[in-house]
């Protein structure tokens, strides 16, 4: 009997359940949707700051000094420490890989640039463009155009293989030279593909394969330093502190929080002889300004929490308002109160649980097309999502028409078949 | 007849806002629960219109903590004007932070080459906010030493010698200076006692100028125009970074302001649609003795209008308040009430309020008043 009324309730009133089960689908729709973007803005934005540069720097341990004014290298470039070029894939064969954007080793060194009386002593920085490069059986690419994507070239990026070079926009300003020119460096005629603009030290010097400047060095694989881009946990008081003061459990919770820090740390083990420091400028500022705005979007999905729960308890309220000479009928005829309560709460169960699923996969497709818009990439609903939203869903309809049923329950009925209440 | 019609028109519009009035008062709990649906839908509104507007300039000031983003350097083989700074202060007139630099390379007591620097260490404390410093100069004759040039110039801690162009200055370690990069190899004095030692002037000013993209250009042409001596660039990687961070964060806000507005109305539109459902016996005793469709309409819809107005006003100071809570918590900072909101909120909440009295008033209008009075 119970079944049947709740059975037929639903096959007689499609039109009113159906406006009911909308709204709940909308709802939660937005729910999902919101929640959604809100555990994944974190990641995005974190992707977006990675235009700000790397945020780590790899440099020799043994190195000396550095001395530098404005960008401009005037220590002698046979001075001090390299590191191998070799070692620097093992960066990707670290706990972290998956966090690393990209990196880009730097081997600066002078060079005389133009022939004859005109030469002119200018810096030449050696370094990745789009290197394609494989560790462990996985292919993938890295250099400046990764971690510096603000560099803008006119032209064309020069590839890794070959011997052709970039022209800071400044150098070659002064020089009267385009794309597409060559330049003698080093008594060497090579081809200038493009003008680089990066608005700091690049802008006059002459930008080179890697090879190249080993090559005028005159050593194989050196590297002076690498640029490291890495996806980052904002700061917290945990990130500070000091590793080795660390008890196992909280060192084991320190190495596997991707703070620059552990990372840091990580990658200072995988790579002899070298100092992995991360740059404070990128690494701090980095961390505010995710912490704001993912607080930010956390506020704002409770926000759409608080209104969908509302716009879901208005619809229950108003369907179960609407039905008070049915619950007239059904006490008239015996029915206790507990009875009424059960089959309207039983009603509303179902009707979550429809709206519900509904409104899940409603909300995935929104949160889809919200990341494919704005951020140019997949938003993904985590499937763990599916049982909660459900259970929110049921939680606040069956809480929305708490109010309205045991209103019901106390109707006259003489006064609810009258239709005067 | 002439007469009596003035008096006849207010007994009209007494009758009419009397019954405004009692509709709404008694049967108080199904009034109220319009209402609230409206305050809520407007309170969200005003909230994420407010926090829309304003997040830009708190999320801006959050990224001047980068640092500079313009930089004033020489141009080939023309030192800065002597008045560089002066100059530069007035055109960016104090929409921001200047921090001069000079640079010179000093060796050490044993001859080894350090980059020393002179600055103003109190602006640099601000413009560079993630220099982490162990303790700032206090007293003449203190250095902050970076972390990697400690190890060279001083690796006990004591007082040590620089030496430039013959010229030794005798300097202890007030601090130490920690930021991963260049910075670290260097020895920062302040400016007057860097100039007394060197002879030499600062070759870099850098600027962070706050506000907008086309503001920040605007200083730029500005400190460009003052001291034309000088090469004055945006530094790219800040300005770009930034822009790309607000443009996709000001996206994702507008696209949750939407869907949660959109909610809010349509859970307005709801229940507004359901109390006007509700009084059909209202209505059908009015059109049975005799009032117009028009007056019922008019009737109704007034109704509507003012529980959208009232609501929207409750809303308007119930979302401005968290609002600013939200800023609280957030950002340490207020945001700042924007009655500009008011107009959108208040003209969006009554025509919900009007479209939901409407589309029931469309219904009911075909139905005659005997079948509703009848109850069926």
């Amino acid at each position: 009997m119970f079944l049947r009324l709740v059975f037929e309730s639903f096959r007689r009133q499609r039109r009113r359940k159906l406006l009911a089960g909308v709204a709940i689908a909308l709802g939660v729709t937005v729910a999902t949707a919101m929640i959604a973007v809100a555990t994944n803005i974190g990641d995005k934005i974190n992707q977006e700051l990675r235009s700000y540069g790397a945020n780590l720097l790899i440099t020799p341990q043994a190195d000396t000094l550095d001395v530098n004014i404005g960008g401009v290298d005037l220590k002698p470039p046979s001075d001090g420490a390299f590191l191998n070029e070799a070692d620097v894939l093992r960066i990707k064969g670290t706990f972290w890989k998956n966090n690393i954007v990209g990196f880009a080793p730097m081997l600066p060194v002078r060079a005389s640039l133009g022939a004859g009386a005109q030469a002119e002593s200018v810096e030449v920085l050696g370094t990745w463009f789009a290197k394609q490069l494989a560790y462990d059986h996985e292919s993938f690419v890295t250099g400046v155009r990764t971690t510096y994507p603000w560099w803008k070239v006119s032209g064309a990026w020069p590839t890794d293989q070959s011997s052709d070079v970039l022209l800071g926009a400044d150098l070659a300003e002064k020089q009267g030279r385009k794309s597409g020119d060559s330049v003698e460096i080093n008594g060497q005629s090579r081809r200038v593909t493009g003008i680089l603009t990066s608005g700091g030290a690049e802008d006059d010097q002459v930008i080179v394969p890697l090879r190249l400047a080993q090559q005028i060095l005159g050593r194989p694989g050196a590297v002076r330093r690498v640029y490291v881009s890495a996806l980052t946990k904002p700061e917290d008081a945990l990130a500070l502190r000091d590793p080795k003061t660390m008890s196992p459990a909280l060192l084991e919770k320190w190495s596997c929080s991707p703070y620059v820090q552990s990372i840091a740390y990580v990658l200072q083990q995988a790579l002899p002889h070298a100092r992995v420091e991360p740059i404070r400028q990128v690494a701090n500022t980095e961390g505010t300004v995710l912490t704001r705005i993912k607080g930010l979007m956390l506020l704002i999905t409770l926000a759409a929490l608080l209104a969908s729960a509302l716009a879901v308890s208005a619809a229950m309220a108003t369907a179960i308002f609407e039905r008070r000479s049915e619950i007239g009928l059904m006490k008239a005829l015996g029915a206790a109160n507990t009875t009424v309560g059960f089959v309207f709460f039983a009603e509303a169960v179902l009707l979550a649980l429809l709206g519900g699923v509904a409104g899940f996969f409603g909300g995935s497709l929104l949160a889809r097309e919200i990341g494919r818009s704005i951020f140019n990439s997949q938003i993904g609903v985590e499937p763990v999502l599916f049982p909660i939203i459900l259970g929110i869903a049921t939680i606040v309809t069956f809480a929305g028409s708490a109010v309205a049923i045991f209103r019901a329950m106390r109707f006259d009925p003489v006064y609810a078949l009258k239709a005067d209440a | 007849m002439s007469v009596s019609t003035p008096t006849r028109r207010s007994g009209k519009h007494q009758m009419f806002l009397r019954m405004l009035l009692r509709a709404s008062l008694v049967r108080r709990g199904r009034a109220l629960s319009a209402l609230l649906a409206v305050v809520v839908a407007a309170a969200v509104a005003t909230a994420m219109l407010n926090l829309y507007v304003d997040v830009q300039a708190k999320l801006r000031t959050e990224f001047r903590k980068y640092g500079a983003n313009i930089v004033v350097v020489v141009k080939q083989g023309q030192p800065l004007p002597a008045e560089a700074l002066a100059r530069v202060q007035s055109a960016l007139a104090g929409r921001g932070i200047a921090v001069p630099f000079a640079y010179v390379v000093a060796s050490t007591s044993d001859g080894s080459p350090v980059v020393a620097a002179g600055t103003n260490l109190e602006s640099v404390r601000r413009l560079d906010s993630w220099w982490s410093v162990s303790a700032w100069p206090s007293a003449p004759g203190q250095a902050l030493v970076g972390s990697r040039a400690a190890a060279v110039v001083s690796p006990k801690g004591r007082p040590f010698d620089l030496s430039f162009q013959g010229r030794t200055v005798h300097l202890t370690t007030a601090g130490k200076l920690t930021t991963g990069a260049a910075e670290d190899s260097r020895v920062y004095l302040p400016l007057f006692e860097f100039t007394a030692w060197t002879g030499i002037q600062p070759s870099s000013i850098e600027i962070a100028a706050n506000g907008s993209a086309v503001q920040v250009t605007t200083i730029l042409q500005q400190i460009a125009a003052a001291v034309p001596q000088a090469e004055v660039r945006p530094v790219r990687q800040i300005m770009e970074a930034e822009g790309r961070v607000l443009g996709k964060t000001r996206s994702t806000l507008l696209a949750a302001a939407a869907l949660i507005i959109l909610t809010a109305a349509l859970c307005v539109l709801a229940t507004l649609t359901a109390w006007v459902l509700d009084r059909r016996r209202d209505f059908a005793i009015m059109k049975a003795l005799g009032a117009s469709e028009r007056l019922i309409s008019g009737f109704f819809a007034a109704e509507a209008a003012s529980i959208g107005a009232l609501g929207a006003l409750l809303g308007y100071a119930i979302g401005i308040g968290a609002a600013a809570w939200i800023g609280r918590i957030n950002f340490q900072a207020s945001i700042s009430p924007r009655l500009s909101v008011l107009p959108s909120v208040l003209l969006g909440s009554i025509v919900v309020a009007l479209l939901s009295a409407t589309l029931p008033m469309a219904l009911l209008r075909r139905v005659q008043p005997a079948t509703i009075l009848r109850g069926e």
